[in-house]
């Protein structure tokens, strides 16, 4: 690490400060890093009023004045959420050594998103007759967005392990009466919520896995002239 | 068997696609045409769908008949919308009350206008709230409010709470008669309320009058002194006798004459659903990320002609196939219910833009010699399988989909399917043909291209071989500005120059307060049309010739009695109206009214524009009534029911009794002019603000304008002719780079076109097509030596040059057997003996160039070193510049060099600039040249090598083992490596053996220092030996040869790049991945080795390891040239793009785009400055960002001329040649940079 950062800096005179800015690891880590905290933060506001609008979600009503309407720690939590997954993602790619080989390219990471917020959608505004439907079709809809998108056994791995935890959290935090939901049917919860979870966490971790390409590159590039 | 099945299948469909990609290609016109038809006659059905919108809807029905709707929908009453099913929201019933006071006297003070007949709502309520029908009272029907929102806590006081939903003017005063008597100041009291600024939706004033602002007649300037204001009533449930009897006891109480409201109409109004900015985020959050991601794709698209025209094809395809769907899902008897808007982007994600990239990208890299319908079908059987395996997995997630059951999401399913096939039929049918018209108009573009630019001829049909983008055709002018419009070229500006200039390209500063404009204007219309569509009836009612010249003047002052009927009074008129519509009577009565006498008595006319008075109000009122409560109107409707005039007509003295002791204090009403002034002062006020507004802004831009164009920007008439050699070229905007003199100094000596040139930093060489070298000071510019072709001879000692051809002729045969790899061999005796035989010969001159040659070296003709700024004159020979007689003089100082050089040589005392010449090829043409040291290699078309002494211009020695051409030298250390013609590589050794007695001998003076590698004096004897020859280096003959670090690499016609190490002559590696003949190779210190190729293509190779690092298909065309820096290629092409790629990734950074017929040389002259040779100039780059910093013009009259080669210097010095001149350009900017 520091031999790179050593390497990188050594050598200013080959890049433009952009590039030699990106290839510094640690500096890298942190630009990504920042990233997917706003994008965290911000899937989880739009969601949330998503939910909020349909009164899916209910928080204490002094807190609902603003269009933030919901608590204030939830954003922060998303987003640093979201930078958690997005890094753990690469990493876990090139500690296992099979990198993601699926198309990678920005436009099928928006596609994801985009699908992503669909589910989303569905899930707040789609009446279904019953919750056990409305949480089958989520979970397929979850599982395709992985297969189209991701299509790696580490994904899926990462995902569902961390769809579970975060659940548990949300049960924690519901036990705890911190917030409620307005018809939870899987204990405290709705039981769409893991779906949206596993969808969750493989839209960012698809975003994290974008952005490690760049470095990925660099760094590749670094190591041919070598 | 499977795999086989499938293999089949896929050539099926493989084949298909190849004949359906033929006939897209070869009948484009009549497949668009049939494309758009069809989706046309698909859309149709949209026509009948409502258009999207949240303006209300209407529905009206009878009130006789009148019963509420059920909730089951019935099929019989087809007219009947959709919505108007069970009961409404509320039924309105509207009290409409006009009230004046009349007669009017000059004693009644303005206040007197509303206060007493507002004064009278109090009673008029009263009777509402008290009155009974058969046991039912107001308060059983009428709709309960609960409490206010909590965000409404100061309209408590006003609007109703915790009862019935009643509201009128007397909620101000909180319907108590005390409370009104008692307000000093009735105006403050209802404009308190008011916001401030621009409102759009309903106020509180208009809510509470329930008519609008302008018609309530409450202000102190009225002219018609008539109020009006109505009583609302929301009803929860219809009781038509209740109704009715209120309506009679109303009229009966308080009679309106002549009235004609109709009154056997209810409207029903169904709002539709508002969205509200919570619902707005999410919904622009995926428009967003639908926009990303087109972005995204789009930008994939690459290597065709148009990438925008691409694009637009792209999208165009996916939209109208989502509405094609939408419109067969509509003629198949489905209605879509979901909300379009939102389900929108996630139905152009699902079908995406993928297939249509993977089209074109496939068509593109097909290869381009083909014909284009060969292309396209070969790109489309290309892709065939995984189009349609991509197909058949979405259809299926979608099928998958529909078996959910759920009906939204079965909808949306249905229309994705529909949609994914009417994209699949429109990219087949559209995007192919698309593509296939831009593929045919991007090789009449390189066709046209190809065309030499100097040939002159201009294109039979220039407009549509033209590129679009393509300016008109340079001015005639000496000097145009060898680059192409800025939109053209992509650059990487400064960041702060980019936006402005994307600002100034676009006008996107006016295009949006365009825009704006226009959507303000338009919500204004559309939110708001009270107040405009009231202004505009007053103008026209005012202005109409009906109101003016169809009544007589005289029948405004007569007075209308109270209770009188208007209609006699008409009656007794002669009646000029060419329409007399009964209902256009009385407004016309009343149009007219404002034209007459100051004083004149109010009159309450009804006219049809009274009985649905709510229409005027903004569209919004009812909803933002409702939404007070907490009630939505949104999906829901209305009912409001015919409304009840109310006329009050109230004497002087009833007004004067309920004044208020402050009324009187107001100022006496003003003079109808001006108070007819007052009332359109807000529209003159916003009017001079909007004007002072954008005068403000028209002079902010212009100064802004001023600021960032500083030059002559968008004045065509600039005459060009007069711009200056070193003028710089300014840019569309005006913009133009910093200035720093930089005057090329002309080299001129050569009668012909310069064919060679070779330097090594501070000589310079250079050989034109007679074969004339000539050697230049690279510092001065100064020539120093000259050496004719080999067919004349230099002798030094008369200091003459001779004509040896005859003597060739006869030497030839002899010289052949005699001589060896080195003519200083010990048979140089037998040598020199024929060559006194032939000795008289020598003075015979031919007559063909006896001009340039003569006895003396007068060499000032030849010599004249234009220095750009003076002319050339006869001073300048007489000067300091006479180089004639510097020449000379180094000549004389050499003069005796040859005798004291060859004492210890064998006997035969040769001099050597009389070298045998063994056979007839002084009219073969120098091939190649370079120079190492002060020695100058050339190779001739003949085969010959020859190593001539830079400045005595001495031939040293010759070789002649080969008969091929020599096509390129390259000189390293001592070594010379030879490419012929033949495919072979021949490898010389220059070896230089040092005289004995003469070690201490310093080198050729006219130089101040020492050139650097190898030094070779005048006095040493120069070998050139071959110490090995590669017959069949290449099956081709060999195009490219370099020489750095160590290798020699040769590039040939046979498509492969060869590496040899220099010290053995050892093939190291043949580098094999280019698809057409090597054109160009770089290789520098660094073992960095880039070639490129006939076929358009650059490959970067490892030289240690002989493996290809990266391969980029970067021009359409050959690669013409390649220099790499550290960080990046840069490559031109015979597609007159430069391209700067990333070495390392491969990536292309950013392209050049070029005038046509000038891409072909480059240079690099420090990390970030590129210099480019154009028609007659040099361009400089900076690599960063791709901005041309400076043009250098390098003649007056450089039309035709090109710069072909170009050669940097080590002292930040380029040279180039510039037909039969050279040109030497110093760059002093980047000596300091470099410092």
């Amino acid at each position: 690490m520091a031999e790179d950062s050593s390497l990188s800096g050594g050598a200013p005179m080959h890049r433009g400060p952009y590039i030699s800015m990106i290839t510094n690891r640690t500096m890298n880590l942190l630009i990504r890093a920042a990233m997917l905290f706003m994008v965290g933060v911000f899937l989880a506001l739009v969601l949330n009023l998503l939910q909020v609008q349909r009164n899916v979600t209910l928080f204490p009503p002094d807190v609902i004045s603003s269009i933030f309407s919901s608590a204030w720690w939830l954003p922060p939590c998303c987003g640093t959420a979201a930078a958690l997954i997005g890094l753990l993602y690469p990493c876990m790619d090139r500690r296992l050594g099979e990198p993601h080989k699926l198309k990678r390219e920005w436009s099928n990471v928006m596609r994801c998103v985009a699908v992503f917020v669909g589910i989303n959608h569905a899930s707040a505004k789609v009446d279904f007759v019953n919750n056990v439907q409305l949480s089958l079709t989520l979970a397929a809809l979850s599982v395709g967005l992985w297969w189209t998108f991701d299509r790696s056994r580490s994904g899926f791995g990462l995902g569902v392990i961390i769809a579970i935890l975060a659940t548990l959290a949300t049960q924690l935090l519901v036990y705890n009466g911190v917030f409620q939901y307005t018809s939870p049917d899987f204990l405290y919860i709705r039981s769409w919520l893991p779906c949206i979870f596993f969808a969750g966490v493989i839209t960012v971790g698809n975003i994290g896995r974008q952005l490690a390409l760049y470095e990925y590159k660099v760094s590749q590039e670094k190591t041919h002239q070598d | 068997m499977n795999e086989i099945q499938e293999e089949r299948l896929r050539q099926n469909i493989s084949a298909a696609f190849y004949r359906h990609g033929l006939l897209c290609a070869s009948y484009p016109v009549p497949i668009i045409l049939f494309t758009s038809a069809s989706i046309l006659t698909c859309c149709y059905p949209l026509l009948k769908l409502p258009l999207p919108g949240t303006g209300p809807v209407e529905f009206t029905t009878g009130v006789r008949d009148y019963s509420t709707p059920s909730h089951e929908s019935q099929g019989d009453l087809s007219e009947r919308p959709d919505w108007y099913r069970g009961p409404p929201v509320a039924y309105i019933q509207q009290v409409l009350v006009k009230a004046a006071v009349s007669p009017w006297d000059n004693s009644l003070v303005p206040v007197d206008v509303f206060r007493s007949p507002l004064g009278r709502v109090f009673s008029v309520l009263e009777e509402i709230r008290n009155h009974v029908y058969t046991d039912r009272s107001l308060e059983a029907l009428c709709l309960q409010v609960t409490d206010l929102l909590p965000g409404l806590r100061r309209m408590q006081a006003v609007l109703p709470e915790h009862g019935c939903l009643l509201v009128s003017p007397g909620n101000y005063w909180q319907n108590r008669r005390d409370l009104f008597d008692a307000d000093p100041d009735l105006l403050k009291t209802v404009h308190q309320h008011e916001p401030k600024g621009l409102h759009t939706s309903a106020t509180l004033k208009d809510l509470l009058f329930g008519v609008p602002g302008k018609q309530t007649g409450v202000n102190l300037y009225s002219k018609k002194r008539v109020v009006t204001y109505t009583i609302t009533i929301a009803l929860s449930s219809y009781d038509a006798r209740f109704v009715a009897s209120l309506r009679a006891r109303l009229k009966q109480l308080h009679p309106s004459a002549n009235c004609t409201l109709r009154e056997d109409h209810m409207v029903h109004v169904h709002f539709k659903e508002e969205i509200g900015i919570a619902e707005l985020i999410p919904l622009v959050t995926t428009y967003i990320i639908l926009f990303a991601y087109i972005y995204f794709s789009t930008r994939k698209i690459d290597m065709v002609k148009s990438k925008w025209g691409l694009a637009l094809a792209a999208v165009v395809t996916v939209l109208s196939s989502l509405l094609m769907s939408v419109g067969l899902c509509t003629l198949f008897g489905l209605t879509p219910t979901l909300n379009g808007g939102e389900i929108f982007p996630y139905l152009v994600v699902v079908i995406g833009l993928e297939n249509v990239l993977v089209l074109t990208k496939s068509v593109v890299s097909t290869p381009v010699d083909l014909e284009v319908k060969l292309r396209i079908a070969q790109g489309l059987s290309n892709e065939s399988w995984s189009i349609m395996k991509n197909m058949a997995t979405e259809l299926c997630i979608i099928l998958i989909g529909y078996f959910t059951f759920v009906p939204a999401i079965q909808e949306f399913c249905l229309f994705a399917v529909v949609g994914l096939v009417s994209d699949f039929f429109l990219q087949m049918f559209f995007f192919t043909t698309v593509l296939s018209i831009d593929i045919r108009r991007m090789e009449l573009a390189d066709l046209n291209r190809r065309l030499p630019a100097e040939a002159g001829m201009p294109p039979p049909k220039p407009g549509p071989l033209r590129p679009r983008e393509t300016p008109p055709p340079p001015r005639p002018s000496p000097h145009t500005i060898t680059l192409q419009a800025p939109a053209f070229r992509n650059l990487r500006l400064p960041k702060r120059l980019r936006v402005v200039y994307f600002l100034a390209r676009t006008r996107l500063a006016q295009r949006i307060i365009m825009v704006g404009t226009v959507i303000w204007i338009g919500i204004l219309v559309y939110t708001d049309p009270a107040g405009l569509r009231t202004f505009l009836a007053a103008q026209v009612s005012e202005q109409s010739p009906l109101g003016e010249a169809g009544l007589p003047p005289h029948l405004g002052v007569a007075p209308v009695f109270p209770g009188g009927d208007p209609t006699s009074t008409l009656s007794g008129l002669p009646a000029p109206e060419p329409t007399p519509l009964p209902e256009n009577q009385s407004q016309g009565h009343r149009a007219a009214h404002p034209e007459v006498a100051p004083v004149s008595s109010p009159q309450i006319t009804w006219g049809p524009e009274d009985e649905e008075l709510w229409r005027r109000l903004s569209f919004r009122h009812w909803p933002s009534l409702f939404s007070y409560y907490n009630i939505t109107l949104a999906k829901r409707y209305i009912s409001i029911l015919p409304v009840i005039p109310v006329t009050l007509h109230l004497s002087p003295q009833e007004a004067i009794d309920t004044r208020h002791p402050q009324d009187t204090h107001h100022a006496p009403p003003p003079s109808i002019k001006t108070s007819d002034l007052q009332t359109d002062l807000t529209l003159y006020k916003v009017a001079a603000l909007g004007l002072f507004a954008g005068v403000v802004l028209v002079l902010l831009l212009f100064c802004l304008y001023r600021v960032l164009c500083p030059r002559n920007y968008g004045q065509n008439g600039v005459p060009h002719g007069r711009r200056r050699r070193g003028d710089l070229p300014c840019d569309e905007y005006g913009y133009s780079p910093p200035i720093s003199e930089i005057s090329p100094l002309l080299l001129r000596g050569h009668s012909m076109d310069i064919e060679c040139l070779a330097s090594d930093g501070m000589l310079l060489a250079s050989c034109c097509l007679v074969g004339h070298i000539r050697v230049w000071d690279a510092q001065t510019g100064d020539c120093l030596t000259v050496i004719p072709n080999n067919g004349l001879r230099r002798s030094s000692s008369s200091g003459c040059w001779e004509h040896r051809d005859g003597w060739d002729h006869i030497s030839a045969c002899e010289a052949e057997s005699l001589l060896g790899a080195d003519f200083r061999e010990p048979g140089g005796g037998a040598v020199g003996g024929q060559d006194v035989d032939i000795f008289p010969i020598r003075r015979r001159t031919t007559p063909a160039r006896p001009a340039l040659f003569g006895d003396q070296p007068d060499l000032t003709p030849l010599i004249d070193t234009n220095f750009g700024l003076s002319p050339p004159s006869q001073a300048l020979s007489s000067s300091g510049f006479d180089f004639g007689g510097l020449v000379e003089k180094a000549y004389q100082e050499h003069e005796p060099s040859p005798t004291l050089a060859f004492p210890p040589s064998p006997p035969p005392v040769l001099p050597p600039e009389l070298p045998p010449q063994n056979n007839g090829d002084w009219d073969s043409s120098v091939w190649a040249m370079e120079l190492r040291g002060n020695l100058i290699a050339t190779g001739r078309s003949s085969g010959k090598l020859e190593l001539w002494d830079a400045v005595e211009g001495s031939l040293r020695c010759s070789n002649e083992d080969g008969v091929s051409g020599i096509t390129a030298l390259a000189f390293l250390n001592n070594r010379i490596v030879a490419a012929r013609l033949n495919g072979s590589l021949d490898f010389f050794t220059v070896e230089i053996t040092k005289p004995l007695g003469l070690l201490q001998y310093r080198g050729p003076p006219g130089r101040g220092s020492l050139p650097p590698s190898p030094c070779y004096s005048s006095e040493d004897v120069i070998s050139c030996q071959l110490t090995r020859s590669v017959q069949c280096a290449h099956q081709k003959p060999i195009t490219v040869l370099k020489a750095a670090a160590g290798r020699v690499v040769t590039g040939s016609q046979d498509h492969t790049v060869r590496v040899y190490r220099l010290e053995d002559s050892c093939c190291l590696f043949t580098l094999q991945g280019h698809s057409g003949g090597i054109t160009a190779i770089y290789i520098d210190q660094t073992m960095v080795l880039a070639s490129g190729g006939q076929d358009g293509t650059i490959c970067v190779w490892d030289v240690l390891t002989g493996s290809r690092v990266s391969h980029v298909y970067g021009h359409r065309g050959d690669v013409t040239s390649l220099v790499c820096t550290t960080s990046c290629i840069i490559s031109s092409g015979l597609d007159d793009l430069i391209c700067i790629w990333d070495r390392s990734t491969g990536i292309k950074l950013y392209s050049i785009q070029q005038e046509v017929g000038c891409g072909a040389s480059l240079g690099v002259i420090s990390e970030s400055l590129l210099v480019t040779g154009g028609q007659g100039c040099v361009s400089f780059w900076d690599l960063n960002y791709g901005d041309l910093l400076q043009t250098v013009y390098l003649g007056q009259s450089s039309e035709g001329q090109s710069v072909r080669q170009l050669l940097v210097l080590d002292n930040a010095a380029i040279v180039c040649d510039f037909g039969s001149e050279l040109s030497l350009v110093y760059v002093p900017s980047v000596l300091e940079k470099l410092d």
